[in-house]
């Protein structure tokens, strides 16, 4: 077994975990990334539609392209790159933090270290979280497996396809899957509107004549060893109309139904989450419930671009070096989640410093306005020509912005949307 | 007779009508700002997409056989700019019909303006093995 000490060990190597180990190596701290694929890049590599980097390179890349980009820092540098290495053990407890990983290369390593960095992305819901009925034949796939299997490895997994679900990543399969000469026959969604962007249902659906059924719910998956068919039910008032049930015929089922955090490890380490993101609480320096254990990206919350991912994860990185130099929030309050606002992240902000959040509504709106209340005083209010839930929304929170905390006796901060 | 789009430019989404006044002459209503209009005359008129896909890989057999797990069996590739809608399909019949040796470094122009066209198609990334 290999024993190693870094100042800061990284999990994960994808955009955000690299992100984070470039700012620790520029803050010259010896560091560490921990990634059990053979390569870095995370999902941005099975990703090759383009749309990425607009706000981080001003250009439009595809996800390949803007994972090299990243990647291409890391050389030159200090930072040590673990690939085909699988954490399989966090412990918090003791004096340094260790991780005991596997790896194919490397043998057994025992890794300690005073700082952890979390970015360990997140995960597709698959059939089993939203509980369809049915046969289990083969042919069900999650729409990023399918996207790994057509992008990567080359293989293309049915014919006639029905995709659940009308997140991006499925919306994107359906044209992905056009493209390659396959048959995709609806795109089926309960809620009464699409969760992907109007772009996409433009781009991917219209231009193939893929008809979206709103309003509709997978009530059964038909077949013995593959796929034959599923079973969609039109909802009318939330109320099932099972006369008006039919059955679309097809080999292949893509489920783009949501993405969650991966906290497994979190979880070992004592990291307390947020049952509103299922990622870590995290504080002003976006660290979590354990001292110098911190979160950025998908494992923090399910972001919408991964020039978000970055910014935030070079935050954490920042924030993780300065905490190991000593540096620790001066006055933190609590910010809380008022009228139409799911969820913000960090849940406190310093006082003394410069706030960033991050942030998702719950409602579809033009000229909105979002306010900061302290003590339900309004603070700051900003005008927004367009909200709507699949949208993060970004709010600057600057020490003259929070002055009135400052004097408020049990200041509460709420943000809201209206 | 008039025509409905949405608009895709940003996240607003204006429904857009349209009113044909001639061949490439095009009213355009609804719209807040004026990429509406821009957007009805490209999308009505001279629709294009950006295309992404993936090329065949040349390996050399010893190559292939050896160790295939975690070996990226397929090139992205994309194009550098919008080509036109109606024929993306041949763009994407010359991509398969690539045959692309390793290593390819990302930027790599497997297609060079296509039909005339003025849109390369490019490796999106770089492979070594």
């Amino acid at each position: 077994m290999k024993d190693l000490f870094f100042d800061a060990v990284v999990i994960g190597g994808g955009a955000a975990g690299m992100a984070a180990a470039l700012e620790l190596d520029a803050a010259g701290l010896s560091c560490a990334v921990i990634e059990r694929e053979e390569q870095l890049g995370g999902i941005l590599t099975q990703c090759i539609h383009n749309g990425f980097g607009l706000i981080e390179f001003n250009e439009e890349l595809s996800g390949p392209e803007f994972a090299e980009r990243i990647e291409e820092k890391l050389q030159g540098t200090n930072i040590r790159s673990f690939t085909s290495t699988t954490v399989m053990e966090l412990d918090a407890g003791s004096e340094n933090k260790v991780l005991f990983c596997y790896s194919a290369l490397w043998g057994v390593l025992r890794l300690s270290c005073n700082a952890i960095v979390l970015a360990m992305g997140c995960r597709e819901r698959n059939r089993g979280n939203i509980r369809i009925p049915g046969d289990r034949p083969a042919g069900v796939y999650t729409a990023g497996l399918a996207q790994r299997l057509v992008n990567i490895e080359g293989y293309v997994p049915g014919k006639d396809i029905v995709i659940i679900g009308s997140g991006d990543i499925g919306l994107i399969m359906a044209r992905r899957m056009s493209w390659v000469g396959c048959k995709v026959h609806a795109v089926v969604e309960i809620l009464p509107y699409p969760s992907g962007l109007t772009r996409n249902i433009v781009q991917c659906l219209n231009d193939f004549d893929i008809p979206l059924y709103l309003s509709h719910l997978t009530t059964n998956i038909i077949g013995r060893d593959r796929v034959e068919g599923v079973e969609i039910t039109p909802l009318e008032n939330g109320a099932l109309m099972s006369d008006k049930a039919f059955t679309i015929p097809c080999d292949t089922i893509l489920l783009s139904v949501g993405l969650v955090p991966e906290n497994e490890l979190s979880r070992m380490a004592g990291v307390e989450l947020n049952p509103m993101t299922n990622g870590p609480l995290v504080d002003s320096m976006l660290m979590t419930n354990v001292p110098g254990i911190f979160a950025c990206g998908n494992v923090l919350h399910v972001h919408d671009l991964v020039d978000y991912v970055v910014e935030e994860s070079r935050r954490a990185g920042k924030y993780a070096a300065q905490w190991l130099k000593g540096r620790r929030p001066v006055r933190e309050v609590r910010v809380k989640a008022g009228a139409n606002v799911r969820y913000l992240a960090p849940v406190r902000v310093d006082v003394q410093a410069d706030n960033k959040l991050y942030m998702r509504t719950l409602i579809v709106k033009n000229d909105a306005v979002l306010e900061v209340r302290v003590n339900n005083r309004v603070v700051k209010s900003i005008r927004k020509n367009h909200i709507q839930p699949s949208e993060m929304i970004q709010l600057q929170l600057s020490p003259k912005d929070l002055e009135s905390v400052l004097s408020a006796p049990d200041p509460v901060v709420e943000v809201s949307i209206n | 007779m008039s025509e409905e789009l949405i608009c895709i430019t940003c996240p607003l989404g204006c429904h857009l009508t349209i009113e044909r006044k001639g061949d490439d002459e095009l009213l355009v209503s609804g719209n807040r700002c004026p990429r509406g209009v821009k957007y009805a005359n490209e999308e009505l008129l001279s629709p294009k997409r950006m295309v992404t896909a993936t090329a065949r890989v040349l390996r050399l057999p010893q190559e292939s056989q050896a160790d295939s797990l975690g070996l990226v069996a397929r090139l992205p590739v994309r194009s550098t700019g919008a080509y036109p809608k109606e024929t993306v399909g041949d763009l994407l019949q010359a991509i398969y019909a690539l045959e692309v040796p390793v290593p390819v470094k990302r930027g790599t122009v497997l297609i060079s303006n296509f039909k005339g066209s003025g849109v390369d198609v490019i490796a999106s990334r770089t492979l070594l093995e």
